[in-house]
């Protein structure tokens, strides 16, 4: 119990190191962790600025330097985006079980925010000799999330969907997903973004028979798997999840993609 | 010779009839139907509910918890869908044959008193009736008094007849007049105890971790003070005791036994050790009674009090 100030459970300050603008209202926070640094791609972090709310964030980098990607979208992530180098936040984790490698012909598909934990686990798949194909989602253009690095990293692997057809196919992820799926050159799938799009993929990969895994996004308080708030079917999606498989997304086929749980506990119908 | 199979782990307490002494305790998991299902399948004797009051709460902000030498701190704020919602989720448990006790609150005596009789409609096997939870104003005061704890004992067991578990403070000077109090109101059991009232600081920050700056302390750094607790009480009262605070492992609850007593939850250990921690926990229970020529549980409980 000495060094209990370094496990993962412990509140723990880091300095930004950098700030980098993704899209309007998206930013990049690098900053410095021992133990993020040996986090898996999906993993996840909750993050708190002083006098407002902790909120969970996926790692987006993972290596000498660690990063989340943040949207402005309420009050602690506008917080977030607004801070500058040198300022601090205080983070916990990582916490979950990440994306685990599986086939040698993976797909994957980020959209909008979905793109945080997919880019890790890009560099994972390369530096483990696979060679991904990607689907990069967002409304428009200027919200693609690390455009020039995933093009730099997989070339004509990288596909592009624009709700709004400003780049690349026109239309949602999901469907240019599964035009792509039907092509039959895939044998695992991979997807994080909004829960319709994940939806919308696990129900294609199933029809092709191909192991799927998504990256799940509740309320949470503890994340340390014991209030039960972030609950889903038998699973806690702090601690069980947050990315989930094919044999356990078919056991919460009624919530996954359909209902969530409020903060009080009571199951409510997802908004996207 | 004495096999493994003639070791019983299966108790009785208050009338309930349970295939293991070891439960979660409230707060944990307790949110949903699923989660305890899955609580049970994990070889959890019976299942404890999250605290339900009569409305629902959103509970208090993040950060609710904060890790600390020794423990957690938490200050969820009870959190709960309220008890009209949370019926079905009690039905889902009846369907599935699962023994459940129903932790609940009020902020009023006759709050207690309607959630209790609500929930004692939905099969539920038992009741634990929460006065003790440090985070919210006035639930927690509720169990330092012990005319407040008699009085609201009286008034939900003249209403329900499930057994009735009154879960105790270890914020007191006295627990056991506590104890005795609710034991005068009618209680079938108690459960000792709810966490202890602490906070946790960030230097860097310089403020409080926790939104509600203080909090309730479980885990290893609680367990010496819930077993002296359970000592106290054990000898201050015959109604049966369920022990918690801080058991992580088989030899935490041989300690909590040997202590007085009789049934056991167990909460934090699961960020540690995973839901295996109750199989676990059976295990090694049924190791020291075979090891030490007992065959049942109830042979431990209260033991060290023996001259």
């Amino acid at each position: 119990m000495s060094d209990w100030r370094m496990r993962p459970e412990a509140h723990r300050v880091v300095r930004v190191l950098r700030v980098v603008e993704e899209a309007e209202g998206v930013s990049t926070l690098y900053f410095s962790d021992p133990l993020c640094r040996k986090a898996r791609p999906g993993q996840f972090v909750m993050v708190w600025v002083p006098g407002l709310e902790e909120v969970p964030m996926s790692l987006s980098t993972i290596g000498g330097e660690s990063s989340i990607t943040v949207k402005a979208v309420g009050p602690t992530s506008r917080r977030l985006t607004s801070l500058g180098e040198g300022e601090f936040m205080v983070i916990r984790g990582p916490f979950g079980r990440g994306f685990t490698l599986m086939g040698e012909k993976p797909f994957l598909v980020a959209g909008g925010t979905g793109a945080a934990p997919i880019k890790p686990l890009v560099e994972k798949m390369l530096s483990q000799g696979l060679r991904p194909t990607l689907i990069l989602g967002a409304r428009t253009r200027n919200m693609l999330l690390f455009l020039n690095r995933l093009r730099e990293l997989l070339g004509f692997k990288l596909h592009i969907a624009t709700d709004d057809g400003s780049l690349g196919f026109k239309g949602l992820a999901s469907k240019y997903a599964e035009r792509l799926l039907n092509e039959g050159e895939f044998d695992a799938v991979y997807a994080c973004g909004p829960e319709r799009m994940m939806a919308a993929i696990y129900r294609a990969a199933e029809r092709h028979g191909l192991p799927i895994q998504v990256s799940l996004e509740r309320y949470m308080k503890c994340a340390l798997g014991l209030c039960g708030s972030c609950a889903i079917g038998p699973y806690r999606v702090c601690r069980d999840g947050p990315v989930f498989n094919s044999e356990m997304l078919r056991e919460i086929l009624d919530e996954f993609g359909h209902r969530h749980l409020d903060p009080s506990g009571r199951s409510t119908p997802l908004e996207e | 010779m004495m096999g493994m199979a003639e070791i019983r782990l299966a108790i009785e307490i208050a009338g309930l009839k349970l295939r293991n002494p070891v439960m979660n305790a409230a707060g944990i998991l307790g949110l949903t139907a699923d989660l305890l299902k899955r609580v049970y399948e994990e070889g959890a004797g019976a299942v404890v509910t999250k605290s339900i009051g009569l409305k629902p709460r959103m509970g208090h902000p993040n950060p609710t918890v904060a890790i600390v030498e020794g423990g957690l701190i938490n200050a969820m704020g009870l959190p709960n869908p309220g008890v009209e919602y949370f019926l079905g989720e009690l039905e889902k448990l009846r369907a599935g044959g699962i023994p459940v006790i129903a932790s609940f609150f009020g902020e009023t005596l006759d709050e207690f008193v309607e959630v209790a009789s609500r929930l004692s409609e939905a099969g539920v096997y038992a009741l634990e009736l929460n006065c003790s939870c440090p985070n919210v104003e006035g639930v927690g005061i509720l169990g330092s008094d012990p005319g407040a704890v008699k009085r609201v004992t009286e008034a939900v067991k003249e209403c329900v007849d499930k057994p009735l578990f009154v879960k105790l403070s270890p914020n007191v000077s006295d627990v056991a007049e506590i104890a005795r109090a609710a034991e005068r109101g009618g209680a079938d059991g108690l459960t000792a105890v709810n966490t202890l009232r602490a906070m946790a600081l960030s230097i860097e920050t310089r403020r409080p971790i926790l939104s509600n700056v203080t909090g309730g302390l479980s885990g290893p750094a609680l367990k010496p003070v819930a077993l002296r607790c359970v000592w106290e009480i054990y000898e201050a009262v015959e109604i049966p005791i369920i022990g918690c605070g801080g058991i992580t492992t088989w030899r935490d609850a041989v300690e909590y036994l040997l202590a007085g007593a009789s049934a056991l939850q167990v909460g934090t250990a699961i960020m540690t050790q995973g839901l295996k921690v109750f199989r676990e926990i059976n295990l090694g229970l049924r190791h020291y009674l075979e090891e030490n020529g007992f065959r049942e549980v109830s042979e431990l409980v209260g033991l060290a009090h023996e001259a």
